[in-house]
């Protein structure tokens, strides 16, 4: 299976963020992934706008059954949560729990006016009712299929599939 | 339990499951902890102070030995971890009226605990327990005797990293009374774990354990030579009955030979930090003028502590 162009699909990305952009939108990118697309979706957006980070490990569900992730960045929120048109950026959509989990952090936060959420590919297999507005790509995949978002030392963005073992 | 490893910190695979002392913990196990305290330090300053990691856990402060801040950090660090905490000064209870510290262990276990944080008088006593206890449960040394304080060690780790970057090029001198300090012994095990090249310790030759260069710390008995170009000082408490067990003769002559003051700081490094357990003697290991001056990191320390205890107590419920 010939996967998408993760650069081509950024631009529609953008292109399809441009009507939910208002004068109280903030960007947030959830690691790793995520950070990557907000870093490159952001001069193509609104350069004004500002942006933050969440890394989930502490929110998430399966910690009862995973322990704590090995590699945990600190989660940046620089701008004040309350009242803002959050968008919020995953690299891959799958069961939905990792952005149940974005959204309890950012509730600690503050209440932000809206949250949509905006994915480079959606892959099927939800296990919550969870939706993203802005989505790169729609791909089937079966559920021993990974796929994974990488970036090179010039900071292109490939994607790649892998069967899990 | 054939499996059973020879570090009795570490579960079947490898992980941390108690953590009692940091004595035998590799580099990567140390960092590991103080990255993870990094993601923390900001939990502590957002609207809402608390992560939901550990909803529903059950954690019980064991302290046979009366202490205020340790407690009172444990205790926030589980409380923004979202555990329920419930502390037990053990030496007004149960041992007054007979009762062995396993009994209490085990009676408290059958109230569906999932963790200890233990202070005892008498070095490893958190051993003792983490020993006796179910394998779900974990069990934190919070300061057993004069044997070892790790999470106390770990913060002064994250501290000195927080303003000192990295630990490969460092002098840090600890200074005052080595000998009865598990402060001490945590914070050499840990400094020299994580390749700090030069750790001195200044002391007199009373308050020195017998053969400590064996730790890999250099001796000096004299805080000019000691404090000379260092990068880090950690000053100890020097506690009253030591003054009363014949190991020195005052606490004005103590000062004048071992307190530190804005003079002797002088000859350490320009921009060396100075860091203090707590509760400090002023006057006698240190002078206010030091305590309360832009060197000092004395109270970062504290802050800091918190989220060091979020992080072993998160890494250990997950193991």
């Amino acid at each position: 299976m010939s996967l998408p162009d993760a650069e081509v699909l950024l631009q529609h990305m953008a292109q399809q963020l441009q009507p939910f952009i208002t004068e109280r939108s903030a960007l947030v990118g959830m690691h790793t992934g995520g950070v990557w697309l907000a870093e490159k979706l952001h001069p193509l957006l609104d350069q004004g706008m500002p942006m933050g980070t969440l890394d989930v490990s502490f929110y998430r569900d399966d910690f009862g059954q995973a322990g704590l992730h090995p590699n945990i960045e600190p989660s940046s929120i620089p701008f004040d949560v309350e009242g803002r048109n959050i968008i919020l950026l995953d690299d891959v959509l799958y069961t939905g729990r990792s952005v149940r989990a974005a959204m309890n952090e950012l509730f600690d936060y503050g209440r932000p006016a809206s949250i949509i959420l905006a994915v480079l590919v959606d892959r099927g297999g939800r296990e919550l009712p969870i939706a993203a507005q802005v989505v790169g790509v729609t791909l089937d995949l079966e559920a021993q299929q990974n796929i994974q978002l990488n970036r090179d030392e010039q900071g292109a963005l490939t994607l790649s599939l892998h069967e899990k073992n | 339990m054939a499996f059973m490893s020879n570090n009795p910190q570490l579960n079947q695979d490898g992980e941390l499951q108690h953590l009692l002392t940091i004595e035998g913990l590799n580099a990567g196990m140390l960092r590991h902890i103080l990255d993870t305290a990094e993601s923390f330090v900001g939990v502590s300053e957002r609207d809402v102070k608390k992560v939901p990691l550990l909803r529903g856990k059950a954690i019980f402060n064991l302290f046979f030995e009366p202490s205020t801040r340790t407690r009172t950090t444990f205790e926030i660090a589980a409380k923004r971890l979202s555990a329920d905490v419930f502390n037990l000064n053990i030496s007004a209870s149960s041992q007054s009226k007979g009762e062995t510290v396993l009994d209490t262990v085990d009676n408290l276990a059958a109230m569906q605990a999932d963790m200890f944080i233990v202070r005892h008088a008498q070095s490893g006593a958190a051993h003792f327990i983490a020993r006796h206890v179910a394998p779900h449960i974990h069990v934190i040394n919070a300061g057993d005797g004069r044997h070892a304080h790790p999470t106390q060690g770990l913060l002064d780790m994250f501290t000195i990293r927080h303003y000192k970057k990295e630990f490969h090029n460092l002098r840090v001198a600890i200074v005052g009374d080595v000998l009865h300090s598990r402060v001490a012994r945590s914070q050499i095990h840990a400094l020299t774990t994580l390749g700090v090249p030069e750790v001195r310790v200044i002391a007199p030759k009373t308050l020195l354990p017998a053969q400590v260069e064996r730790m890999g710390v250099q001796v000096y008995h004299d805080m000019k030579q000691g404090l000379k170009d260092v990068d880090v000082v950690i000053m100890l408490r020097l506690q009253n009955e030591r003054m009363r067990g014949a190991l020195l003769p005052s606490a004005q002559e103590y000062f004048k030979s071992y307190g530190l003051t804005q003079d002797k700081l002088a000859l350490a490094k320009p921009d060396a930090i100075v860091m203090h357990p707590g509760p400090m003697n002023r006057g006698v290991e240190i002078d206010s003028d030091v305590a309360d001056g832009k060197q000092s990191v004395i109270l970062p320390q504290v802050t800091f502590g918190i989220a060091v205890r979020m992080a072993v107590m998160s890494i250990l419920a997950g193991n």
